[in-house]
C-alpha cells in the first residue's frame, strides 16, 4: 500500500516536503515505514527513534498500519 | 467541556487566556507565561521560531485539560502556543487555569504547563549570531538539508 507520512520540524526539512509517500506490504508495521522514509530520505538514516503518530496520537512503533491512518514521524519535541 | 485550547500565529492574548476560564463560581485563577529567553546552554539566543502538528496539538492539549479535570476538579483550562516567529521576550505560550480554590487552580496550571512541554508535537528552533539549531528535547541539533532523494 502506499501511504503518506506527515513529517515536521527537521525531518520535515530533510525530506524538503511536509509530507512523502512510501510503499509498505498489507501488514506493515510503524517502524517498517519509518525505515522506507529514511530510505528515501538518506540524511535521516542515523534517526534511531523518532516520535511516531497515527491519527494524532501517539502510536508505538510494533504497531500494524492499516493504511488508512494519518502517520506521522517526528523529532524529539520542545514546546512550551 | 469547558476550555480554550489552540495554537496561534501572532501574539498571544493573556486577557483572552483569562477571559476563557475565569467565572463567578472561580475564587482562584493561575496563569503560566512561557517567554522567549535569549540565552541557552552558554549561547545568546537572537530570536526563535515555533514550529507545530497543529491539529495533534490541539488534541493533546484538550486530552491535557482532561487530566487537570480529573487531578483537580476543575474543567476551565485554557492553553495557547504560538507558532512562527519570535524575538527574544515575547511570550510563547500561556496557560491558565481556574478553580473553586486556590491549590488547585496553582497545581493544575503547574500540571498543564509540564505535560504540555512533555507531549505537545512542538518544535523550537533558536537562532543564534550566525547560526541556528533545533531544540530536540534537551538537545542543540543544526538544521537539516534537503538531500537527493535515494530509492
Amino acid at each position: 500500500m502506499r501511504l503518506p507520512v506527515r513529517l515536521f520540524a527537521r525531518y520535515r526539512e530533510a525530506a524538503g516536503a511536509p509530507v512523502i509517500e512510501v510503499e509498505v506490504p498489507a501488514g506493515a508495521t510503524l517502524a517498517q515505514v519509518w525505515e522506507k522514509v529514511k530510505k528515501q530520505v538518506p540524511s535521516l538514516a542515523d534517526e534511531a527513534r523518532p516520535l511516531l503518530a497515527c491519527d494524532r496520537a501517539y502510536a508505538r512503533p510494533e504497531r500494524v498500519v492499516t493504511g488508512t491512518e494519518e502517520i506521522a514521524a517526528f523529532p524529539p519535541v520542545s514546546g512550551g | 467541556m469547558a476550555g480554550l485550547y489552540r495554537v496561534v500565529e501572532g501574539p498571544l492574548d493573556l486577557r483572552e487566556a483569562i477571559g476563557a476560564v475565569s467565572g463567578p463560581d472561580r475564587g482562584a485563577l493561575a496563569t503560566f507565561l512561557g517567554l522567549a529567553r535569549d540565552h541557552h546552554a552558554g549561547r545568546r539566543v537572537v530570536g526563535l521560531e515555533y514550529h507545530a502538528y497543529p491539529e495533534m496539538v490541539e488534541r493533546v492539549m484538550k486530552e491535557i485539560g482532561l487530566e487537570v479535570a480529573e487531578r483537580f476538579g476543575t474543567s476551565h483550562t485554557a492553553i495557547l502556543h504560538r507558532i512562527g516567529v519570535l524575538v527574544v521576550g515575547e511570550t510563547s505560550v500561556i496557560v491558565a487555569v481556574a478553580a473553586a480554590h486556590r491549590r488547585e487552580a496553582l497545581a493544575g496550571c503547574a500540571h498543564a504547563i509540564e505535560r504540555l512541554k512533555a507531549l505537545a508535537p512542538i518544535w523550537k528552533k533558536e537562532r543564534y549570531e550566525g547560526e541556528s539549531a533545533w531544540i530536540e528535547g534537551s538537545e542543540q541539533v543544526p538544521p537539516a538539508t534537503a538531500g537527493p532523494p535515494g530509492r
